[in-house]
């Protein structure tokens, strides 16, 4: 499963981001599993509202950060598309 | 050691990531290979309500991510529902670990009320007639399947735990088919870990080499087939490996347990190692224990490996195996552990195991845990 532009991604129960002081890190808990977040990563994950499709999220952060489209909408589908797969973000598919 | 040697630089204290809380020792389930010490802690030894709520703000505290809450049987304490909330108000994503039996429909919603983030439910056979077997109790199979039913209907994340042994390795494929058909988003294949249970019942548990092959390479093709709707973890049984398995990510390095009755263990079998003494959350902060505790202190890092691992380049990828295998085998939990391939005991062990697992069969009594 591969998320298309148009295809909300959600992230479900079960998995939250997670501020850890101790380490001064942002995590992504999720069942057996602590993902390391960088900055990127929170941002991304900060979009992930489970309304906004891939592409509207893509181009909320490119005027956001002021950055190329094209190159936004590729790293941002990366990533969760690998959450995808590893079960951490589930996919509303487009109606 | 003698006192002319110089002092080896203090090992850095690392920050722990999971803490395994073993609620309670009690269980409806028997299975002959529970991870539980063979010497088990009554009702009466148990920490109270307040003490395990104050452990788990230590824990947090030291940047443990994840909880455990495991036992025996957590739902057969009446405290779970406190216990799961006060766990949640110290920020720790909480893992309710259980065999199913003591849950109920109204009580596994109050505990996604509170905060519960993901069940895991062990799971004994794809039958009921080998699931009851394996866990000594009529009728537990019957309420996993209800128990996971509730779990997915709740929308909570649902590990299915399935430890395989030579009885049952052989459902494999059917074993992947029930959890993704309960809706699991994840599934544990977990050999059989021998110690204290299983390592008495070890002739009538332990898989032949085909056995395991065969399991692997269903595995692997499930876990193509399956990607991104169910993940599948397997843990591998290390003694037909060529290196050990790094056993709890390396000793006191990720991971803690404590027991019923607050006992600090660096891993849940640490107990099978005598020549270890440990320390409880009644006597020292849990912080204090962790960083300094003699029991902890004695394995971490790669100070205290002997040849071949001291000069191995795989020290800190195996972390010298498991302490715990080491001491059963060969006496002393400071040994390279005897499963690895470098170890001057592996072609003994090697042959002891294959020994014990030729003469095993399906038909060898399995010796239940019993209080």
């Amino acid at each position: 499963m591969k998320l298309s532009p148009e295809d909300i991604p959600v992230i479900p129960r079960g998995v939250r981001v997670h501020r850890c002081e101790v380490r001064q890190a942002w995590f992504l808990l999720a069942p057996e599993r602590a993902l390391k977040l960088d900055q990127i990563g929170v941002a991304i994950l900060g979009e992930v509202d489970g309304a906004r499709s891939l592409a509207a999220i893509s181009t909320g952060l490119a005027e956001t950060y002021n950055a190329p489209l094209d190159r936004i909408a590729a790293d941002v589908a990366k990533f969760l598309n690998t959450l995808v797969a590893r079960r951490m973000v589930d996919v509303r598919v487009a109606a | 050691m003698t006192q002319s040697m110089p002092k080896p630089a203090p090992v850095p204290v690392p920050i722990p990531l999971a803490m395994l809380a073993e609620l309670t020792h009690r269980c409806p389930l028997k299975c002959p290979y529970c991870s539980n010490p063979l010497d088990l802690i009554r009702r009466s030894g148990e920490l109270d309500t307040e003490t395990w709520i104050d452990v788990f703000r230590q824990a947090a505290a030291m940047g443990v991510l994840q909880l455990h809450l495991s036992g025996g049987e957590p739902a057969a304490r009446r405290d779970l529902e406190a216990l799961t909330e006060g766990a949640r108000d110290a920020g720790l994503y909480t893992n309710l670990i259980t065999s199913g039996v003591g849950l109920t429909e109204a009580r596994l919603s109050r505990l996604a009320e509170l905060g519960l983030d993901h069940v895991q439910l062990s799971l004994q056979g794809v039958s009921a007639a080998m699931a009851d077997l394996i866990g000594g109790y009529q009728g537990g199979f019957e309420t996993k399947m209800q128990v996971a039913a509730w779990t997915t209907a709740l929308d909570l994340p649902l590990t299915i735990n399935a430890v395989v042994h030579r009885r049952n390795l052989d459902d494999v494929a059917e074993t992947i088919a029930l959890a993704h058909r309960l809706g699991a988003r994840r599934l544990e294949i977990a050999n059989t870990q021998y110690h204290g249970w299983a390592f008495k019942n070890r002739a009538a548990l332990m898989p032949t080499p085909d056995q395991v092959k065969r399991a692997g390479g269903i595995i692997a093709a499930a876990r193509d087939r399956l990607a991104g709707e169910m993940v599948i973890d397997y843990v591998t049984p290390d003694h037909h490996a060529t290196f050990p398995k790094p056993c709890m990510g390396g000793w006191a390095r990720m991971g803690l347990c404590i027991t019923p009755s607050g006992k600090v263990l660096p891993c849940h079998a640490a107990e099978t190692i005598t020549t270890l003494a440990f320390e409880t959350v009644l006597e020292r902060p849990l912080a204090e224990i962790w960083a300094n505790g003699p029991a902890f202190t004695a394995y971490r890092g790669t100070d205290w490996m002997p040849e071949p691992c001291r000069s191995c380049d795989r020290q800190t990828r195996d972390w010298g195996g498991c302490r715990c295998q080491a001491f059963a085998y060969t006496g002393d939990a400071g040994a390279t552990d005897p499963v690895c391939s470098k170890s001057p005991l592996h072609s003994e062990i090697t042959q002891q195991l294959a020994d014990i697992t030729a003469a095993g069969s399906d038909a060898d009594a399995l010796v239940y845990r019993t209080l």
